[in-house]
């Protein structure tokens, strides 16, 4: 199927949905909100991220697997036994859903790590494992695809509009403290369940609507530093951008959207003193790094959620709060269907990241 | 037997009943082409003399000149063509080596034309550099793998510290043309051009003479196996240094300046006594191997204190890449790869036009090269070598270089019309000579603002094609090969390239 894939493009609507205090909410709210955005979508791919929904495995590595044919799984299987113990596997719940024709084998594993880090071995991390688990599951074995492979969260996508896919999920049944959804137009019609949003690598999920022109030069810049862009998908690149800069790179979420979406040099120029040269050398050394074209995204993790929209605003993205509850959707239709009570509505700056922080680190 | 059995290369053509007999091309011709019979009050031709400049051709106010290319009927040969003919008679009557300037005029296969770019349609829109800005500042160095910031404190404070970096407001700069091959006017305007588009000149191996010390912060010294000029003074004023190792028109040989080139103000400026040939080595003297190039580059910052950029040029030969990623290796900050196609004021004809290879293959495999050990950050890689356009360089960019290099393009805008005869010094055009009479015909201010006017037409076309790519920062362009297809190119071609086809 890979074979198939030239880049994607694909206009798209996203949004998310997050409570800063951390209660724990339906999927309902979020599949309401991006169903107003139906016409955004065209049914050839929808998904959603939930995080907190798997509080009793909370410390287990969570692999979502979406698998075309058994082969696959038992091969997927064995590979995974080598370096885990799976503590716990099952399918992944669904119902029958008119629309949602063909589905794949859908499998969730519940995982823990053999290996221990060795007295004094600096390079080891599980994350950096799992990352590897992932692109060796993703490249090398046909059939098969980790849809998510974060800790008590988990990426529900498939062919389909958002909505649909949802309730073929079973989302009203889930509870989590953040949702992102991602109901996808592509250009091309070539359908694929791995394909659909959002990507996810550890507990990163990102849901994206543009198409990055500097694709080419950002999944290059990702090889020299072994991620390796398989799926030919803009999202894809954003997501390792942001596990390679924020995990491996130890820069914050606003450092990160200075590299993503680097300020012109005319206003780095305006900077005070100290922010100029921190945003000149940002731009010196992660200009391949540039997430050049039109996108606005949200990106999701353990610890919170993050709205961006590219360096001269090409795409749309509103933010709104209401209590402890941060909203970001492509169209301020969306919040507004999920919320009467919204203390500020914003949109999006250029470049200018919207964060939104768990406030208590229990999750 | 006649005393020669050379044909004139060119054909005057003088149209008597528009000729005035004013005798400008008598004047404009340093080759004696054009000869005034006062007798006759007439002016005769001898084409044997001719060059091809088309000096006299531009100049004569009523236009009963031209200058053709004289074909002479010997029998039709592909192989035995009068040009090979003419170049044995040559060496048959001289015995000696052939010479000739500029780059290559072989018709090897030129990949720029063979690689086409990307534009936007529908699902990213196309940026309007009218009315949205388009960055093409570009800045060549060493950059580190990644930063650290200690956000610890409310302010933020960037711990990582930087190399020297060259600042540039658009990826051209201009190429290595020392004086000595190049007149003091065409030093002059290169320099000023330079400092008023915010790029760098590069004195080649000519030193630099105390007139342009105030350009030195838009100048790239050179330090070449002659070491003409270099003394810690040329070292301090510059913006950056660059150990020349090679040429592209003459990958392997050094070079030579003859004695009478050397008037007092050069001999002043390369530190060598006025009327001596300046023999530039092949090899540097103290260069025998990649170390020795880490010791020179270290040197070379140690006597700058390690605030300016040192980079090597090297001519684009046929294991580039891993002789690159030696040099990086070495320390260098910036690497300037010169392509077969290459300018020169003097080079052997036979190494010109047989030895080395074309720039777009040695970039993208330096660039390949570079990423897969992980270390292209470590320096910048300028290209040159018969770069033609502004779609050349986007290209190039795409490919992967951090900047490139002009020469003869600047020098054609300056006025040369490249007949490939610097190394007479009798440039009608006075771009390549010595001879007073000559170089007074460059003035620096118009060779300037033309010289200006070119880059500026080229970053306006620059920023066109990037925006059509939806595009708005070079950065993102640079190595980004996503944007090239390649026509009419073989399998190992685009390979090599690393580029797809058109239509893949």
């Amino acid at each position: 199927m890979r074979d198939f894939y030239e880049k994607e493009m694909s206009g798209c609507s996203v949004v998310g949905i997050m409570s800063e205090e951390g209660s724990r909410f339906s999927g309902e709210l979020i599949m309401k909100s991006i169903s107003v955005m139906r016409e955004r979508a065209n049914g050839l791919g929808g998904g959603f991220a939930a995080y907190g929904i798997y509080p009793e495995f909370c410390h287990l590595h969570t692999f979502h697997l979406i698998f075309e044919d058994n082969r696959a799984k038992q091969l997927t299987e064995e590979y995974l036994k080598k370096s885990y113990l799976i503590e716990k596997d099952e399918p992944i719940p669904t119902r029958a859903q008119g629309s949602i024709k063909y589905p794949p084998g859908l499998w969730r594993y519940f995982l823990k790590f053999k290996r221990k880090r060795e007295e004094g071995e600096v390079a080891f991390t599980e994350e950096d494992e799992v990352v590897r688990t992932v692109m060796e599951v993703n490249t090398n074995i046909e059939g098969a695809f980790v849809a998510s492979s974060g800790k008590n969260m988990g990426i529900f996508k498939g062919m389909g509009y958002p909505e649909d896919i949802g309730r073929f999920y079973r989302l009203e049944e889930y509870e989590g403290y953040i949702w992102v959804a991602h109901g996808r137009f592509p250009t091309n019609s070539i359908g694929w369940w791995g394909g659909a949003h959002p990507f996810g690598l550890l507990d990163w999920a990102v849901v994206h609507n543009g198409e990055i022109s500097s694709y080419g030069i950002n999944k290059r810049y990702l090889s020299n530093f072994d991620y390796h862009c398989e799926l030919f998908t803009d999202t894809e690149a954003i997501t390792y951008l942001f596990d390679l800069l924020v995990r491996k790179h130890k820069l914050s979420l606003e450092m990160a959207s200075l590299a993503l979406a680097a300020p012109l040099w005319d206003t780095i120029e305006r900077f005070p003193e100290n922010l100029k040269s921190i945003a000149r050398a940002i731009r010196l050394v992660y200009g391949s790094a540039l997430l050049n074209g039109p996108f606005s995204i949200i990106v999701g993790h353990n610890r919170g959620m993050l709205g961006l929209v590219d360096r001269i605003k090409l795409r749309p993205l509103v933010a709104a709060r209401g209590g402890d509850m941060l909203y970001i959707s492509s169209e301020e239709s969306g919040i507004n269907e999920v919320s009467s009570s919204l203390d500020k509505v914003r949109q999006a700056k250029a470049g200018v990241p919207i964060i939104g922080e768990l406030k208590c680190l229990s999750h | 037997m006649p005393i020669s059995l050379i044909l004139p290369e060119f054909k005057i053509e003088r149209d008597d009943e528009k000729c005035i007999t004013c005798q400008v091309c008598v004047r404009q011709c340093a080759n004696d082409a054009h000869i005034y019979d006062s007798e006759e009050d007439q002016v005769y031709t001898d084409s044997s003399k001719c060059v091809g400049c088309h000096r006299c051709e531009t100049l004569c106010p009523t236009g009963a000149i031209s200058v053709k290319v004289n074909r002479f009927q010997s029998k039709q040969n592909a192989n035995w063509t009068a040009l090979v003919q003419r170049n044995i008679f040559k060496q048959a009557e001289s015995g000696g080596i052939l010479l000739t300037g500029m780059g290559c005029d072989k018709p090897y296969p030129i990949y720029w034309d063979h690689i086409l770019l990307n534009a936007s349609q529908v699902t990213n829109p196309s940026i309007d550099p009218l009315r949205e800005p388009m960055e093409l500042r570009t800045f060549l160095g060493q950059k580190p793998d990644k930063i650290e910031i200690d956000e610890s404190s409310e302010e933020p404070k960037l711990i990582t510290k930087f190399a020297p970096q060259l600042s540039l407001e658009v990826p051209i700069l201009f190429s290595a043309m020392s004086y000595g091959s190049i007149s003091y006017n065409a030093c002059l305007s290169l320099a000023r051009a330079a400092k008023k588009i915010g790029t760098f000149c590069n004195t080649g191996e000519g030193g630099l003479h105390p007139d342009f010390y105030k350009y030195g912060e838009n100048t790239i010294v050179q330090v070449a196996s002659g070491r003409f000029g270099v003394h810690p003074q040329y070292l301090k004023i510059a913006g950056a240094i660059e150990i020349k190792v090679g040429q592209g028109a003459k990958p392997g040989i050094g070079g030579h300046l003859p004695g009478e080139k050397v008037s007092e103000d050069i001999s002043h400026t390369r530190m060598i006594p006025a009327g001596s040939d300046a023999l530039s080595p092949a090899p540097h003297h103290d260069i025998y191997s990649i170390e020795d190039l880490r010791q020179l580059i270290y040197a070379l910052k140690e006597a700058t204190r390690y605030e300016k950029p040192v980079g090597v040029k090297i001519a684009a030969v046929h294991n580039v890449a891993p002789i690159v990623s030696g040099i990086v290796r070495a320390g260098a900050d910036f690497i300037t790869i010169d392509g077969f196609r290459g300018g020169t004021g003097a080079a052997p004809m036979v190494i010109r036009d047989n030895v080395g290879i074309p720039i777009e293959l040695a970039l993208a495999v330096i660039d390949s090269r570079l990423r897969e050990e992980g270390i292209r950050n470590r320096a910048s890689i300028i290209v040159a070598g018969g770069m033609r356009s502004s779609a050349d360089i986007i290209k190039a960019i795409a490919l992967g270089a951090d900047a490139v290099y002009i020469g003869t393009a600047a020098l054609v805008a300056m006025g040369c019309h490249v007949c490939q005869k610097c190394y007479t010094g009798k440039c009608n055009w006075g771009i390549a000579t010595q001879d007073p009479y000559l170089t007074k015909r460059l003035n620096p201010n118009i060779a300037t603002r033309r010289l200006v006017n070119l880059l500026r037409a080229w970053s306006l076309e620059i920023k066109e094609i990037l925006g059509g790519m939806g595009i708005n920062a070079i950065e993102s362009l640079r190595g980004n090969r996503e944007h090239l297809r390649g026509v009419g190119l073989t399998a190992i071609d685009l390979k090599i390239l690393g580029i797809k086809p058109a239509g893949g």
